[in-house]
């Protein structure tokens, strides 16, 4: 099992430097550079500009500073916000985006492998339909759609939530449902698919047949196999996820790391956009390798290699 | 296949709303009087009536129009990228099933990876950074969206490969390229292009958060993405504006996964 944990280690690694190296090459081939603004700026300030963030270095060069720099955890200066460092920025910008993330993520966990334990339960029965038209429907409404409605009702007509906004506990209700819900299908689909699979099998049988609690049938017997295929799942929805949240930074005015990447990018701004993918990468595939090590004790298999 | 598409009452709903949904979106703004960027200066801001039965929009233009030419750039987006994803996830896919081994796991390694990273972040960059193009944009969309497939060609491809026919095949000599262009993917490729049907709601999403975000189409031209950013601006004034174009999107959305299910359960099933 340690062999197996540190080859995904060394794996999350590689693919780490792979994308700031992508990212910090794309990011500088790209033509504009972040001073050009409505006015031209004097050739002398500009040249005194560009040597001060290094960029009047050969590329390799500024390469190497950067990766140097990295690797003790500095992103550099934002070229475009001259007051603050990148990772100040997104120090400030993280939090937030973490906050909501985790919490959306629990929420569609939760409801995702509850309801489809519950489907599976009552197969082909009318909760069953019931559910799994929901998670249908689910997956057709994405954060785009749900979050305006959920404005309009539940902060414009009801007042009960806030429309935007991150000071209180309850700024992040409707932020986290918005993004939940499509996960909740998923993962509703993927928990009701497996457990009927799992049902069937022998020693769930033989369980049943010693005259087992359906409660602790479920939750022995069943679930602990049947969840792989959600928790292998859990890595690309963490991925996936990004791109919802971003959105919903975008409809609920929350300063999380999406607005800054979203910014830096149409500013130019070099080391806000590298520091944010490198964030988010890092982010991504460290919840890759929790999701491993998860499956590697969920997974006798893997646990006792 | 048929028995999929039209096996059931709501399968047959479903194909029934995408056929119109692609009808109108073609035959549409072509019919309708209003042009998708023309402005009627009587009717700014107006609900929903006998001349503009979408509403219009906080400028006066016709709101069906407007959906219905977001339609279109989404149907079409749908198709490039799902094009583009079919030309690097089938060669990909069928390559690594066929030579097994070391190459294979290479191969599906850097598929594994690639799922594991948050392409949105690439697409947004190159958008960004070489010009907010809709051909990048179909580009970026498929070169993220062919991992799926890949995968379930390189499985279809472990199954075809010990069929009689290959054999036959490299018994007369046939070189690895000749086998795989002219006898296993011309035999994997029918379900391999449904399969393909499947990223087609994932693109679809993907290019809705870009507009609504304002990294995708640009003004006058419009999308599903762009309508509804905008309606939902002006949603506690003038509703209809996120409705209609809201709607559209969930509703075909929800057409495209059902049918998308059926198909996916029809395949396995050989």
């Amino acid at each position: 099992m340690r062999h197996y944990l540190l080859r995904r280690l060394a794996f999350a690694v590689v693919t780490l430097w792979a994308v700031v190296t992508v990212t910090f090459f794309l990011v500088r081939l790209a033509p504009g550079g972040p001073f050009d603004g409505e006015r031209r700026l004097p050739p002398e300030v500009e040249a005194n500009l560009r040597a001060a963030y290094d960029l009047d270095q050969p590329l390799l060069v500024q390469y190497g500073r950067y990766v140097a720099n990295l690797a003790s955890g500095d992103l550099g200066p934002s070229f475009r916000q001259k007051d603050f460092s990148v990772n100040e920025l997104i120090g400030m910008g993280l939090p937030i985006s973490v906050g909501v993330g985790v919490a959306a993520l629990s929420l569609a966990l939760a409801l995702g492998i509850a309801g489809g334990t519950f489907a599976a339960l009552g197969r082909d029965g009318p909760r069953d339909r019931l559910l799994v038209l929901g998670a249908t429907l689910g997956l057709a409404l994405p954060p785009i759609v749900v979050a305006p409605v959920l404005v309009l009702v539940f902060a414009v007509s009801l007042g009960w939530f806030p429309a935007g906004g991150y000071a209180t506990w309850k700024h992040f209700v409707l932020p986290a449902i918005t993004l939940a819900l499509p996960y909740a299908a998923a993962f509703m689909r993927l928990t009701r698919g497996s457990v009927v699979e799992v049902l069937n099998r022998p020693h769930v049988m033989t369980a049943r047949a010693k005259g087992l609690g359906r409660f602790r049938l479920v939750t022995r017997h069943v679930l602990p196999s049947a969840l792989l295929p959600v928790v292998s799942f859990l890595g690309p929805a963490a991925a996936a996820l990004l791109a919802g949240s971003m959105v919903i930074e975008e409809v609920f005015s929350l300063p999380g790391l999406g607005r800054y990447f979203v910014q830096g990018a149409l500013n130019r701004d070099y080391t806000l956009v590298t520091g944010a993918v490198v964030v988010y990468a890092a982010l991504v595939l460290g919840f890759n390798l929790l999701v491993d090590l998860c499956y590697a004790r969920l997974d006798p298999r893997i646990r006792h290699a | 296949m048929r028995e999929a598409l039209l096996g059931t009452p709501l399968a047959r709903v479903c194909c029934t709303v995408l056929a119109l949904v692609v009808l109108a979106a073609t035959a549409g703004p072509w019919l309708s009087p209003w042009d998708f960027d023309a402005v009627d200066w009587d009717a700014i801001d107006a609900a929903p009536s006998a001349a503009h039965w979408f509403g219009t929009d906080g400028v006066g233009r016709d709101l069906l129009v407007r959906t219905l030419t977001g339609a279109r750039l989404s149907i079409v987006i749908a198709l490039a990228a799902t094009l583009v994803s079919c030309l690097i996830g089938i060669p990909w896919g069928a390559t690594a099933g066929y030579l097994g081994g070391a190459a294979d796991m290479a191969m599906m390694r850097v598929v594994d990876g690639l799922y594991a990273l948050p392409f949105i972040l690439l697409v947004i960059l190159l958008v960004v950074l070489f010009g907010r193009n809709i051909v990048l944009l179909f580009a970026a969309l498929g070169a993220v969206s062919w991992l799926d497939l890949a995968r379930i060609v390189r499985g279809q491809t472990l199954a075809a490969k010990n069929e009689a026919y290959v054999e036959a095949a490299r018994a007369l000599g046939v070189g690895t390229p000749g086998i795989l262009r002219f006898h296993i993917v011309p035999n994997i490729i029918g379900p391999a292009l449904v399969y393909a049907t499947l990223t087609v709601p994932g693109v679809i999403i993907a290019e809705s958060f870009l507009s609504f975000l304002g990294l995708g189409v640009q003004e006058p031209q419009t999308s599903w993405g762009v309508l509804i950013a905008d309606g939902a601006r002006e949603m506690r004034s003038s509703p209809w504006q996120l409705a209609f174009p809201a709607t559209m999107l969930a509703v075909t959305l929800f057409a495209l996964n059902v049918l998308g299910d059926r198909l996916r359960d029809a395949l396995d099933r050989r």
